[in-house]
């Protein structure tokens, strides 16, 4: 097994939490009621959490490869968007209410199968982190999914929001099961994802039944964040995010 | 247990009316991991029970505050009057005799 496929796959999994806990807490001070605003900022920071647990793991094993010093900060911060590997759906823009709720639930449905699975992983690290996260994952699926139906199955206005919202986003979910190249390397150590694909599409389809949404099936897919190649918004939230650091290197406070 | 299908409360959502201007107020009450009973916590604002529920453990349980949660639409909750106070309150003033601390207890009894 090579190692770099190691790290890159971790990577992956931290980019994907931070990136998405980073566009969540945009919110924070925003929400459409306090309560809604407390909910959105407790998921990005359950998200920024397993961001850490996973870019520690992913330093260390960078470290002892010989990189030179690598630490969680420096892999969140010190990278450029070429470097990141989050799937494209996690970078994109809020948008409204609705758009950021069905961000979250394709996401969230995704990462609730996946750390299902992780769990069985050959690195006990990984294990263990997926084990944790799963915990919070399963609330954040049950919240987003609540919302989706609410606002799909609500009003014409909000049930058109999430109509134009589900065009918008879809076209990135097929990224989820399209393994990157480092991936298909680390048998026994990654999640396969074949096996997460129905489980996801069942639920999904549940889920925006229930909300009277429907997506496209023959819908073109977009891909390429695994490999780097992503879409222009990730690089003005990386200015915003990493600003300080890039500013201040190695600042405190 | 993972959520069954999409939600867990799919009886209780409410569509959400427009005329509605604010969503109703409901009145929490969380029962700590060493707590016997739930205490009221605070109020939070909802569309139906099932959001009251989310909302009340986003907003109340952060801090690993509790291990169950009611809720209740505050409208449901009647209380007593203030300006009763006296009536109601004030006679149980004198009436000692109804506190059990007119028994001798034995010293292996703990816990009193």
């Amino acid at each position: 097994m090579d190692r770099n496929s190691h790290i890159n796959y971790i990577l992956q999994l931290a980019d994907n939490a931070l990136v998405l806990g980073h566009r969540n807490s945009e919110w924070t001070g925003y929400g459409p009621i306090l309560e809604q605003d407390i909910a959105l900022s407790n998921i990005a920071l359950d998200l920024i959490g397993q961001a850490r647990y996973l870019y520690q793991h992913a330093a260390k094993l960078a470290e002892a490869a010989g990189t030179g010093r690598v630490t969680e900060d420096t892999l969140a911060y010190g990278r450029d968007a070429w470097d990141f590997r989050n799937c494209l759906l996690v970078e994109q823009k809020n948008g409204d209410w609705g758009k950021t709720i069905l961000r979250q639930f394709l996401f969230s449905a995704w990462q609730y199968f996946f750390y299902e699975q992780l769990q069985q992983s050959r690195d006990s690290e990984l294990a263990a982190i997926a084990e944790k996260s799963y915990k919070e994952v399963v609330y954040h699926l049950r919240w987003s999914s609540e919302w989706v139906i609410r606002l799909g199955d609500g009003t014409k206005e909000s049930h058109g929001r999430m109509a134009r919202a589900l065009e918008q986003l879809w076209k990135f979910t097929g990224e989820f099961f399209v393994p990157a190249g480092y991936e298909k390397e680390l048998t026994g150590i990654a999640v396969d994802p074949a096996v997460i694909r129905p489980l996801w599409e069942d639920r999904v389809g549940e889920v925006l039944a229930e909300a009277g949404l429907e997506a496209n099936p023959g819908a073109w897919m977009q891909t390429g964040g695994k490999e780097g190649r992503h879409t222009e918004e990730l690089g003005y939230l990386l200015a915003e995010m990493q600003f300080l650091q890039r500013a201040y290197p190695g600042c405190e406070w | 247990m993972p959520p069954k299908k999409g939600s867990g409360n799919k009886g209780s959502r409410k569509k959400y009316d427009m005329t509605e201007q604010q969503w109703p107020l409901w009145e929490v009450f969380i029962r700590s991991k060493q707590g016997l009973d739930h205490k009221h916590a605070g109020s939070i604002h909802a569309a139906d029970a099932a959001m009251a529920i989310e909302n009340a453990r986003d907003v109340y349980t952060r801090r690993m505050e509790g291990v169950s949660i009611w809720v209740v639409e505050s409208k449901y909750i009647h209380a007593t009057n203030p300006d009763e106070a006296s009536s109601l309150y004030d006679p149980a003033n004198d009436k000692i005799y109804r506190h059990p601390t007119f028994y001798d207890l034995p010293d292996e009894l703990k816990h009193m």
